[in-house]
This record gives C-alpha cells, sequence and structure tokens, in this order.
C-alpha cells in the first residue's frame, strides 16, 4: 500500500503512517462489528441452549439487537459516582477496550498478510493481554465501592493465575513451532497431521494441551464458568458495578473482543489459523480469511457452549484448578514435548 | 480419589457429557412463546382489566347499589349516585383506581347485575400514572369493547358457579 500513496506524491514516512492508519482501521472496524455480531450469537446461542428464544425483535432474527442497545446506551447518563478517582474511573473502561483491540495487531489473516510482523509476536500478545487486568484494577480501585473492589482483587488474582499456564502452554508450541512469530507458528501447522490435517491439535501431545489452553482461556476472559469477578449473586455486577452508559459499554465491548482475541488465539495457534483444516488443494480455493472466521466462530461457538452449560466455580476451585493443576501439568508437557522433540531430531 | 474417579476429572467425562445434554437441547423446540406474536390461552375466569358492561338495548347495567365499592379490600373503587331524570338510580361517578386494584375478583363476584367485570384483556400498560385511574366513561368504553369476550367467558364459566 505504500507505493501506492507514494505515487500521489506523499514522501516515504507520510506514505507508511497513513497506510499503517488505514491498516489499523482496515483490522479495527471489522473487529468491533464483529463484536457487535459475537454479543448477539452469543445471546442467541445462550437462549437456544436454555430452550429460549434470545433476542428477536430488532431486524430480521434479532440480528440488530446488540446496535439498538449501543444506540440506548449512547443516549444514557453517564454516573460517576461522587466518591470516584474520576481520570482512573473514566481511563479504566478505556485500557480495557484498547488493549483487547491491540493484541490484534500480530494476527495473521492470510499468508504474510498482518498489521506489524514481528518477531515475537506471540510474546506481545502475552504482554498485551496481560495489561488488560490494569482495566478491571482500575475500575475497581477507582469506584471507591466494596463491590467492584472485591471483584478487582479477584480478576487479577484469576487472570495472574492463569495467564501462568498459558505462558507454559505457549511455550509447548512455540517449541513445536520453533518460532514466536504468529505466522511461522501457523505455517508450521501445514500439514502437520499425516501432512493431511492442519493444525497442532491432531497431536496426542497438543491435544491436551490445547484443552488446556480453552480452558485457562475462559478464566483470562473471565467468560463462565470462572466468571467470579462479575458473580452477580456475591458481587453485584463485579467491577462494572459503578459504570453506565457508554463506560460500561466500553467494558462490553472490551469483554467480547477479548473472547474473540482468545478464540483466534486459539485457532491461530492450534487450528492452524488461516489454512484450511485439511491440507487438500482442493479447500485452498476458499480463502483463508473465510477459513479463519470460520474457526474463530467455531471457537466462539464452544465459549457460548460452556457457558451455557457449566455453573459457576467457586473462588478456591478456581485457583486450586490453576495452581494446582495447571500449573504443574502445563509445566510437565514442556518437559514432555521438549523432551520428544529433542528424542525425535526436532531441533537438529 | 479412585483411579476410576481419576481418570474420568482428567479426560473431563462429565463435562463431555453434560455439553452432550446442552447441543441436544440446543436443537430442540423453543419452549418459549413469542409473545407479542403468540400469546398463551387464558382461562374463561381470568381477571384482569375491568368493565362496565350494558344492557343490549344499550342501557347500562350498574344500579349504584355500591356492594362492589364496599367489599373492594383495596379501595380501589368510588362511587357517587343519585336518581336519574327517568328516575331510575344511576352513577354518576364510578371510578377505579388500577393502581390500588389487586385484582381479587371480589367486585365482579358482589356485583347482582353483571355489571362490573374483570375482562380478558390484560394488556393496558400506560405511560403515566394518571391513565390508570379509570373513571365511568372508560370503563363503559371497555365494557363496549371487550363485550363479545367477556359475554363469552361468563357463558363458559356459567355451569360451574
Amino acid at each position: 500500500m505504500i507505493p501506492i500513496l507514494q505515487y500521489t506524491g506523499l514522501p516515504f514516512g507520510g506514505a507508511w503512517v497513513l497506510a499503517t492508519v488505514i491498516e489499523i482501521l482496515l483490522i479495527m472496524l471489522p473487529v468491533m462489528l464483529a463484536v457487535a455480531i459475537v454479543i448477539y450469537v452469543d445471546r442467541k446461542i445462550w437462549a437456544a441452549m436454555a430452550l429460549r428464544r434470545g433476542p428477536n425483535v430488532v431486524g430480521p432474527f434479532g440480528v440488530l439487537q446488540s446496535f439498538a442497545d449501543a444506540v440506548k446506551v449512547f443516549l444514557q447518563e453517564t454516573i460517576i459516582p461522587a466518591a470516584a478517582n474520576k481520570a482512573l474511573f473514566l481511563i479504566a473502561p478505556i485500557i480495557t477496550f484498547t488493549v483487547a483491540m491491540l493484541a490484534w495487531a500480530v494476527m495473521p489473516f492470510a499468508k504474510g498478510v498482518v498489521l506489524a510482523d514481528i518477531n515475537v509476536g506471540l510474546l506481545y500478545i502475552l504482554a498485551v493481554s496481560s495489561l488488560g487486568v490494569y482495566g478491571v484494577v482500575i475500575a475497581g480501585w477507582a469506584s471507591n465501592s466494596k463491590y467492584p473492589f472485591f471483584s478487582a482483587m479477584r480478576a487479577a488474582a484469576q487472570m495472574i493465575s492463569y495467564e501462568v499456564s498459558i505462558g507454559f502452554i505457549l511455550v509447548c508450541v512455540v517449541l513445536w513451532a520453533g518460532s514466536f512469530n504468529v505466522g511461522a507458528i501457523v505455517e508450521a501447522q501445514r500439514g502437520f497431521g499425516f501432512g493431511v490435517i492442519n493444525g497442532f491439535w491432531c497431536s496426542p501431545l497438543l491435544f491436551p494441551v490445547w484443552v488446556m489452553f480453552l480452558i485457562s482461556s475462559l478464566a483470562e476472559t473471565q467468560r463462565a464458568p470462572f466468571d467470579l469477578t462479575e458473580a452477580e449473586s456475591e458481587l453485584v455486577a463485579g467491577y462494572q458495578t459503578e459504570y453506565s452508559s457508554m463506560a460500561f459499554a466500553l467494558y462490553w465491548l472490551g469483554e467480547y473482543a477479548n473472547v474473540l482475541l482468545m478464540c483466534a488465539l486459539n485457532a491461530t495457534l492450534f487450528w492452524g489459523g488461516y489454512l484450511p483444516p485439511l491440507n487438500f488443494p482442493v479447500f485452498y480455493l476458499v480463502p483463508g480469511l473465510i477459513w479463519l472466521i470460520a474457526k474463530i466462530l467455531f471457537g466462539f461457538f464452544l465459549f457460548s457452549w460452556i457457558k451455557a452449560t457449566v455453573p459457576r466455580y467457586r473462588y478456591d476451585q478456581l485457583m486450586r484448578l490453576g495452581w494446582k493443576i495447571f500449573l504443574p501439568l502445563s509445566l510437565g508437557f514442556v518437559v514432555v514435548i521438549s523432551g520428544y522433540l529433542m528424542a525425535t531430531g526436532h531441533f537438529a | 480419589m479412585s483411579v476410576r474417579q481419576l481418570i474420568k476429572s482428567f479426560t473431563l467425562w462429565e463435562f463431555i457429557l453434560a455439553h452432550w445434554l446442552t447441543l441436544k437441547y440446543f436443537f430442540k423446540p423453543k419452549a418459549t412463546i413469542n409473545y407479542p406474536y403468540e400469546k398463551s390461552p387464558i382461562s374463561p375466569r381470568f381477571r384482569g382489566e375491568h368493565a362496565l358492561r350494558r344492557y343490549p338495548n344499550g342501557e347500562e347495567r350498574c344500579i349504584a347499589c355500591k356492594l362492589c365499592e364496599a367489599v373492594c379490600p383495596a379501595q380501589a373503587i368510588t362511587i357517587e349516585a343519585e336518581p336519574r331524570a327517568d328516575g331510575s338510580r344511576r352513577t354518576t361517578r364510578y371510578d377505579i383506581d388500577m393502581t390500588k386494584c389487586i385484582f381479587c375478583g371480589f367486585c365482579q363476584e358482589a356485583c347482582p347485575v353483571d355489571a362490573v367485570v374483570e375482562g380478558p384483556n390484560f394488556e393496558y400498560a400506560t405511560e403515566t400514572r394518571e391513565e390508570l385511574l379509570y373513571d365511568k366513561a372508560k370503563l363503559l368504553a371497555n365494557g363496549d369493547k371487550w363485550e363479545r369476550a367477556i359475554a363469552a367467558n361468563l357463558e363458559a364459566d356459567a355451569p360451574y358457579r
């Protein structure tokens, strides 16, 4: 895109900035649109599993429900509690939302089609998604109210606990792929299973790792059954309790953007990203973006499915699962997988 | 923890069963009624919005005996009466405060001439509180509007009274 812009007479620097801004918009706007649609899809799936209908009035089958909600929320008043720390209170939802958007920068949408093709893409994702906890903690602290505060404490502990095992899980993937670059990880999955299946999930060593990743990403995004931070029976609405109007909507969007991001990570790290599920030439006729979207949506269906099925964990159960089961298990898998790779001469 | 239990928990066996169950429910027909377009059947005894009925010749039934006013446990009914020009006793005021009403149905039980009834209508939400303070004109209009349904309901319930 840069040469085209330079053709119009822009200097290289200006062309680079303009091209990057355009590319960012090209990623962000569809993601935001997808978030709106995915909220609707989530409600529909959840409703269907509870034998309900879900939103079905706004637009055909209710698809415009999210937009109607957005308009409603826009028209509401932003209430800032008198005792709140105003600046932090308003910054917190922006942090959550921004951080959820940032990680998309290294997501490959097709071979070589990525905004920032950095070598350590996976580390970047880890770093950025860890920042997400600040949005929650700051909200809990700045609200100056006890339930948001409890919720923020829980969220911090929960996200940090599961980030540890997610880190080890990603190490397994990186070991096998031999690169931190997300695009390279996807390419490493080409024909991974007997030259037929694209994706790390089909390996007996990596399949349990994938299951752990799925469960950890549920905890990381505070989805059910790990949605203790907004356990309404105990904490009203958690860290969002004092929020209203657009600030609340930003949390709502950020939460689902995070879920989408985790589904996208799931798709790129374990299901072969933009590659078709099977390594046959016929499937390559369909553009990679379509495959990626299909995989993300399937991942999201799993998330909704789990939400509709599993009741909420108790807090000590959550911590036990994170520290006493997932941490040793993922560490063990790092050892086993690296041992296997050494034994089979993968690094030679 | 027995070995069996250990294997069960590490293979997430019960989670898989649970997800299979919810997946089956996912494809089942919905139990919810699609409300504004579909409505569930209601009993002939359903106690909904009040109405004052008329005789087929157009004469209002109410004779201002004030039994309903007396029996109303919520004291939602207010009646004032005086003889009409032709000498018959009629109400000059018949108000029901729908915000007070508890829909017990005592008024229609007390009525000797089947004048005040609770009709089948339950969709009369209003935007202001004042609109729920019904006067005689509103109640008579309700009676005219719902007469067919009310008469059918009364007839359906008559064998059991």
